[in-house]
This record gives structure tokens, sequence and C-alpha cells, in this order.
């Protein structure tokens, strides 16, 4: 499994054709105390770059995008009782959605962890 | 990396490196360069806020003296009732009041506190708008009043049930002051100016203090297991909590404070028929808003599900009406009470309590209940 990044601090686990995506440690970190996670419908086909969830800080509200193009195949329901979990556990339980990927040169461009760490510091 | 181009055109307060120290994380908030949070996060701040003691500075506040130059506190008080639809007459020395500057329309220009200091009266003014103020009391006032403003003093807001035991130990006098009393203290020896009151809805205390031993006495503050700092982040969210208005997003100049559901701090002495009635800017049309009602108002509003609804929401009477009925003013997640809460101005007929309204977020339609505020209750020491 290989995991990259986007500029806009999303992350991209890719396992076959089923990408499962959360946002970054470093952006949770910069949103503070996450109170609400607004996920997409199951089904709903996401254009690459489209807003396809809402993460809600205590401050403010902000979008998560669409990292690639593909259909929603599965949402982390855990995160609608718990969104603390972005804070507490962004890489990993924290995940937002997973989509069928639709083209795969799409993934072409995005970041590896190290290129991540760079653009994030 | 921003820090160098940040601190070139921001100002700070005497406080500034203090909050660097501490972890703060800095943001630019009314041309001051303020801590929005610190490492402990807005959540723990505010609940920390609620069952102990929150410190915040607020140091980048206008604080305004006001003297009459017939040297009569009297006189001082008659001339700004010209500026707030307030009784201040009859404000006694030693205590404080809630007031709001109006222009000819009836709009609020800023909102601010006034106290009685015995000679004189000491005003303390909104970051954003305390240049305007000054200019604004100046320009009606100058003729009878000496207006000095006191940049050279700093101000904190030590806030919470445990604020008052905190504050006992550098001010013996602290606790035996009820809500709204203030006036000249020595705190752990320093000429502050104490009042018994803030914005968070909790008990506690604003200080005035000199600007050079500000850093000493907060540091000293803190220094106690039970204050931890508090950032602009838990600040919003404690008055938002409390039902307070917060100048330029639920009162401006387009909303009086009859919409603006501060009918409470209009005095009846400037009302029709009362002793001093009218005589402030924009009257005419604050008392015919007080005498046959206003048409809209401002409301506490509770969204149902967990999405917080913020400022700039539009809101619908219904689930599929075109035409908006209202606006939420400020809006967010309220930690106390673990949900989310709003408020903004509805039209008089959908301003009772228990109405729903729909708040049009995301392309959706979210019910949203009017509710009354405060959504937690008050904590004051009357």
């Amino acid at each position: 499994m290989t995991t990259l990044y986007t500029e806009d601090h999303e992350w991209l686990q890719i396992d076959g054709d089923i990408v499962t995506v959360g946002i970054t440690d470093f952006a949770q970190s910069q949103l503070g105390d996450v109170v609400f996670v607004e996920l997409p419908k199951i089904g709903r086909t996401l254009k690459k770059a489209e807003a396809a969830a809402v993460v809600e800080s205590v401050k403010a509200a902000s979008d998560v995008y669409a990292p690639i193009s593909g259909e929603v195949v599965e949402i982390n329901d855990g995160l609608a009782a718990e969104p603390a979990l972005v804070n507490s556990d962004a890489e990993s339980k924290a995940w937002f959605f997973k989509l069928k990927l639709a083209d795969k040169s799409e993934l072409d461009g995005l970041m590896d962890a190290e290129a991540y760490k760079a653009h994030s510091a | 990396m921003l820090a160098t181009d940040k601190n070139s055109t921001l100002k700070q307060t005497p406080l500034h490196a203090l909050h660097v120290a501490r972890g703060g994380k800095m943001v630019p908030f009314a041309g001051y360069d303020m801590p929005v949070q610190y490492a402990t996060g807005v959540l723990k701040e505010h609940l920390h806020t609620r069952t102990a003691a929150g410190l915040f500075d607020v140091s980048h506040m206008g604080q305004i003296v006001l003297r009459a130059k017939s040297g009569k506190v009297e006189d001082a008080a008659l001339a700004l009732e010209k500026l707030v639809p307030m009784d201040i007459l009859s404000l006694a020395p030693g205590r404080q009041r809630y007031a709001q500057f109006t222009n000819e329309t009836g709009g609020i220009l800023d909102d601010l506190m006034v106290a009685n200091f015995g000679d004189h009266l000491f005003l303390v003014v909104n970051a954003a708008c305390k240049s305007e103020d000054e200019a604004h009391l100046r320009k009606h006032l100058a003729d009878t009043c000496i207006i000095e403003p006191l940049p050279d003093r700093a101000l904190i807001a030590l806030q919470g049930p445990k604020a008052a035991d905190v504050l006992a130990r550098f001010c013996p006098e602290a606790p035996d002051m009820k809500f709204m009393d203030a006036g000249p203290h020595q705190v752990n020896g320093i000429a502050c100016f104490v009042s018994r009151s803030g914005y968070t809805g909790e008990d506690g205390y604003e200080i005035s203090i000199p600007n050079d031993q500000a850093e000493a006495l907060t540091a000293a503050l803190l220094d106690h297991p039970d204050v931890l700092p508090i950032g602009l982040g838990a600040r919003d969210s404690l008055r938002l909590e409390a039902g307070m208005c917060l100048y330029g997003h639920d009162i401006d100049t387009t909303t009086t404070p009859v919409e603006g559901n501060l009918i409470w701090s209009i005095q009846k002495s400037r009302r029709t028929g009362g002793a001093r009635a009218g005589g402030f800017f924009g009257s005419e049309a604050i008392l015919a808003q007080l005498d046959g009602g206003a048409s809209r108002q401002r409301v506490g509003l509770k969204p149902e599900g967990r999405a917080p609804v913020r400022e700039g929401v539009l809101l619908f009477a219904d689930a599929t009406s075109s035409d908006p009925i209202g606006k939420v003013t400020s809006g967010g997640f309220g930690p106390s009470i673990s949900a989310p809460i709003a408020m903004g101005y509805l039209p008089t007929s959908h301003a009772k309590e228990g109405t729903t309204v729909f708040a049009e977020l995301r392309g959706q339609r979210m019910p949203m209940t009017v509710a009354p505020m405060p959504f937690v209750p008050n904590n004051y020491k009357r």
C-alpha cells in the first residue's frame, strides 16, 4: 500500500483501486479541536479537487477536497459520533471516505511522505 | 516566516512577549498581533474558564477617561448621555454599566463599559472602534469635557468560578466586590483599576494595569495552578454561549439597541416619559422602536443536529422559500453544552422562542429553533 499527500493536506492510501482519504496530522494541528465532520454520501461521484467533506473546528469550517476523481464507496461513520478522532488519530482511525479510483494518472503529481514533510514544514 | 511581516504592520500589546513565550498562536485581530489559542487548544481553554479561571489579554481595547471641565462627574455623565441611550447620571460612584454609542439613525457605533470613578468616568471601548470613539467623544463633548485616552495601560480579564479566590491573594478586597463594582485597587502593590465584570458570562474581573507592570502581574496570576492563559478563540465561544453581542458582527451601525435585544441596557429615565427621555443620537428611532416594537430582533438559535451554523448563513421561513428572512451574525460550537449554537436577526414575527426557521448550509436547509439566551447560565456575583 502506498500513501500519498496533496498540497491541501489530504492523505490518500492506495490499495488496488480503492483509495482511502483523510486529512494529515499537520492539518488537524492547524485546525484545532474538531467538533463536526460532514462526509459525502456513498455512491456520490466526485471530481478531482471537488469539495467532498467539511471539517469544522470550534473556530472555523474547512473543506476537504477529493484528491482524485472517483465514486464514494465507503464513509467513516465513526467520525460523526467522535469528531475528535481527527485530532487524536488523523492519519489512521480518522479516515474520511474511500473512493474507487477512476483514473490512475490522477495520482501523478501527488507527494510522497518526504515531499509532503517538506511542503508542510 | 510570517511573523516578521506581521510584526511590521501589527501593533502589539504589552503582553505580546508573554503570549509568544507561553506558546500562543498569534493572529492579526483588530490591528494587533493577538493569541487565538495556546497549546491547550480552544476547547480546553473554554472549559477551563467555565470550571476554574482563564486569563485574557484585552489590552487592545481602548481605555478612556472622561472628565468634566467643571470637575463634577455629574456633568461628565450628562454630557455622555448625549451619545448613549443609557442612564449615566444615576450610575453610583464605584459602579459600572454597559452602554452603546448610537448614530443619528439609531444604529450602534460601538458598545462600551462606563464606570463612575468618583470624580470622572472611565470608559472601555472596542479595539477596532477606539480611534473613531475618541474622535466622536472629542467632536461632541470637547467643549465641556476632557477626553483622555490611556494608551499606557494594559487590560486583562480574569474569568471563571475560581477568579475571586485567585485574585484575593493579590487584592484582598476583590472578593467583596459585587458584579459591576469598579474602581481603583492595589493589585500586588500595583495601582490598578479593577471591575468585577467580563464578557464570558462567568464571575470575574477586568484589571487595568500600567503597561510597565502588566507582564509581571499577569505572569504572577498565571503562576496560580487554577489559571490558564486563554486566546481569542475561546473568548469568542464563551461570549457566544453567554448570548453577548460581538461588535461588528451581532451589532453595528445598521442595528439599533432595540433590534439588538439590548433593551435591558436602556434605563427607564431615558425612555419615553422618563426624567431625561431621549436627547441622544438616534433617540427618535430608538424610542419609536421601544414604544412600538422593532420589525426585527436578535435571537438565539439552536441548529438541529451537530453541524455548526456560522456567521453570514442566510435564514429562511421554511424549507423551500426563495427569499431569506434573516441572517446568522455569530455561530459556532458551544463547548460547554457540546452543541452548535448561533445568534442572528429575524423578523419579530419569527422571533418567538420555539419558532423553527431554516438555515441554508452548503445548499441544504437545516432546521434551527429560536432559543432563549444565554445558552449557558450566567454566574455573576450580584
